[in-house]
């Protein structure tokens, strides 16, 4: 974090501010008038970022989602867990640094991480391709999960990529293959798999590792089917459309609550994940730890059947002119949109 | 279906009904509509394989009269309000009308030979054959069934646009969902025959459609995860010749063989007969 300081365009407000009262803060050890007026700037400073967190636009949320300086796999590793352990292998072509895996401790818990990776130096940025997965790394994945299922230790998948990466290689060695392997093999992996989308939720390349008995997102991480660029691309003809996009998609936290997607939301710190890691990766530790406590005991039979369903009712649509949702439902679209059974305790 | 031009089209269009002539896309040469249908819409001149749509596909590989749909009365909806240029739910109804389907989807049970089969077809000219709601309930309970009945699967991908981006996350989650059930499917000891025609893309490909036991392709068909504009603006250099062709994705170990689409029928049925379903 030390040099340069990445400031989004809607935090002006609050750069202004800092920079104000760092300014009152140094010139004012002897005047005693200024420490009203030192306190008075804190809390308005507390109450300004409340109020500019809690209106982001969805474009918005995006840049925050992928805000260089906020945390990643790789801090939540040091921050949260006691030890990781990294496993390397695919066993069939490279290791992809856009996703690592490894064994590591959380409290009492032996767990097997996966996590979406995009690097910190540019260098390390451009070994991971900015978190953009090729198969090789979808397969390590997999690899990992099965071998954490033989001794059912439970999973944690951090997803946090802009998606799968569109390349030669990729294509070559079945980017969409790889992807479709895990889908389905995750959605019978016999051992708990907790899903926490900590930054960016690009489309197959974060499903990828998005099938488990829990989906949880950080508050200001998203999530969609396609980039908003993309998305603009495609169907405004322009990315310049990318806001407008950002809205239609409906991938923000409380949207993707909304929709049944997401079982829970994790709150950040005030102002961002950016700016507290500590604080947010002992909230995601937190989070972890109640959901292992749910999970760790109940049998795979029941862990399965209910991982099942969970998937299983996703979707909105009419049946014979009535929209479709769970028995004594109402009938419109937000209601017909199933959450997931048993997540909401 | 909507009414015949009388004209002959300069440029087909996928999912309109044209006149007495049509051009390849694969070779330009203006062929006879009636030769081209006789043929399987097979370009007599290079072998193209044009679109065919649900219905056809249904006709071509069902034997006659033997078909009998499932779970036609879903309608896809709006859940997220979505509008781009033009509102989805507007969009919709076009699509309907242009295409004479409900949806994407077309699904329901039939003989291939006498041989009892679950079987969906995807439909690329309804929103680039896009996977939403309705798409991924459709097949989800197609293979729900499959497995119950105990019956081979039979799926027919075409799909330009993957998961469908007017449903939003809605759609990426019947890629799981789909998957999910094809994992059920596949423990119960199901035969799933995969067969990727032009083109299967994005979250079709990486879900269902490349989940298969036995995985069959048309010839020429373009099949891949990013589209080729994606990847030609993401690395800045021309793509191979040939790229993302069923050819390719054969000569890189992900398909099991090309079927000409004459030969589908008994491809499948042999397929069946050897895994003894
Ligand atoms: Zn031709």
């Amino acid at each position: 974090m030390a040099g340069i300081i990445h400031r989004l365009a809607f935090e002006r407000p609050i750069f202004e501010l800092e920079a104000r009262l760092e300014k009152l803060e140094s010139s004012a050890d002897s005047v005693v008038d200024a420490h009203d007026e030192i306190r008075r700037l804190r809390v308005e400073l507390s109450r300004l970022k409340r109020k500019i967190y809690s209106e982001l636009k969805p474009w918005e949320t995006v840049q925050v989602a992928r805000h260089p300086d906020r945390p990643m796999t790789t801090d939540y590793l040091e921050l949260a867990f006691e030890e990781f352990v990294e496993l390397h292998g695919d066993k069939a072509f490279s290791d992809d640094r856009a996703i690592r895996t490894g064994f590591a401790k959380l409290d009492q818990y032996k767990v097997m991480v996966i996590g979406h990776q995009k690097g910190k130096t540019l260098k390390e940025r451009n070994a991971c391709y900015f978190g953009c997965a090729h198969p090789e790394g979808y397969r390590k994945a997999l690899s990992k999960m099965k071998l954490a299922a033989k001794y059912r230790i439970p999973v944690i998948c951090l997803i946090d990529t802009p998606g799968a990466y569109p390349g030669i290689g990729a294509e070559e060695r079945g980017q969409a293959q790889m992807i479709a392997n895990n889908l389905f093999e995750m959605s019978r992996l016999p051992t708990p798999i907790i899903c926490v989308v900590i930054g960016e939720g690009g489309s197959g390349g974060a499903l990828g590792i998005g099938v488990g008995d829990r989906v949880a997102i950080l508050e200001h991480a998203y999530y969609s089917v396609i980039s908003p660029e993309g998305c603009a691309g495609i169907l405004w003809k322009s990315g310049a459309y990318a806001e407008k996009a950002a809205e239609a998609l409906k991938l923000t936290s409380k949207d993707l609550y909304r929709l049944g997607v997401v079982d829970d939301v994790i709150e950040e710190p005030l102002g961002g994940a950016h700016r507290d890691p500590h604080l947010m990766a002992s909230r995601l530790k937190m989070y972890l730890l109640q959901q292992l406590r749910q999970l760790v005991d109940r049998p795979t039979d029941a862990l399965l059947e209910a991982r099942y369903q969970k998937f299983r009712a996703m979707g909105v649509f009419l049946e014979g002119g009535v929209p479709d949702g769970q028995p004594g439902e109402t009938t419109t679209n937000d209601a017909a949109v199933t959450p997931s059974s048993d997540a909401r305790r | 279906m909507v009414s015949h031009k009388s004209h002959a089209p300069t440029k087909p269009k996928r999912g309109v009904p044209e006149g007495l002539w049509k051009r390849c896309p694969g070779c330009q040469a203006t062929i006879f509509r009636k030769e081209a249908e006789k043929r399987l819409g097979v370009c007599p001149e290079c072998d193209y394989h044009w679109y065919v749509s649900a219905r056809q596909r249904v006709e071509q590989l069902l034997d006659e009269g033997t078909f009998e749909e499932w779970d036609a009365q879903l309608e896809p909806t709006d859940p997220l309000g979505f509008a781009d240029r033009k509102p989805y739910h507007e969009r919709l109804k076009s699509e309907q009308s242009r295409t004479g389907l409900r949806e994407a989807a077309v699904t329901g049970t039939g003989m291939i030979r006498a041989r009892r089969v679950a079987f969906g077809v995807t439909d690329s000219a309804f929103i680039m054959g896009s996977m939403g709601s309705v798409v991924g309930e459709k097949l989800t309970r197609l293979i729900e069934r499959a497995t119950e009945q105990n019956l081979p699967l039979i799926i027919i991908s075409g799909s330009g646009g993957g998961a469908r981006m007017h449903e939003g996350i809605l759609s990426l989650m019947q890629m799981a969902k789909v998957s999910a059930a094809l994992a059920r499917y596949d423990k119960a000891g199901g035969l799933f025959i995969s067969v990727l025609t032009n083109p299967t893309m994005g979250g079709v490909a990486a879900s269902f459609a490349s989940l298969g036991d036995v995985v069959f392709a048309e010839p020429k068909a373009l099949i891949g995860f990013a589209g080729p504009r994606t990847i030609k603006a993401t690395i800045r250099i021309e793509l191979p010749k040939g790229f993302q062709t069923s050819e390719f994705l054969l000569e890189h170990g992900f398909i099991d063989r090309i079927v000409r689409r004459s030969d589908l029928k008994s491809e499948i049925a042999r397929t069946i007969d050897y895994c003894g379903k």
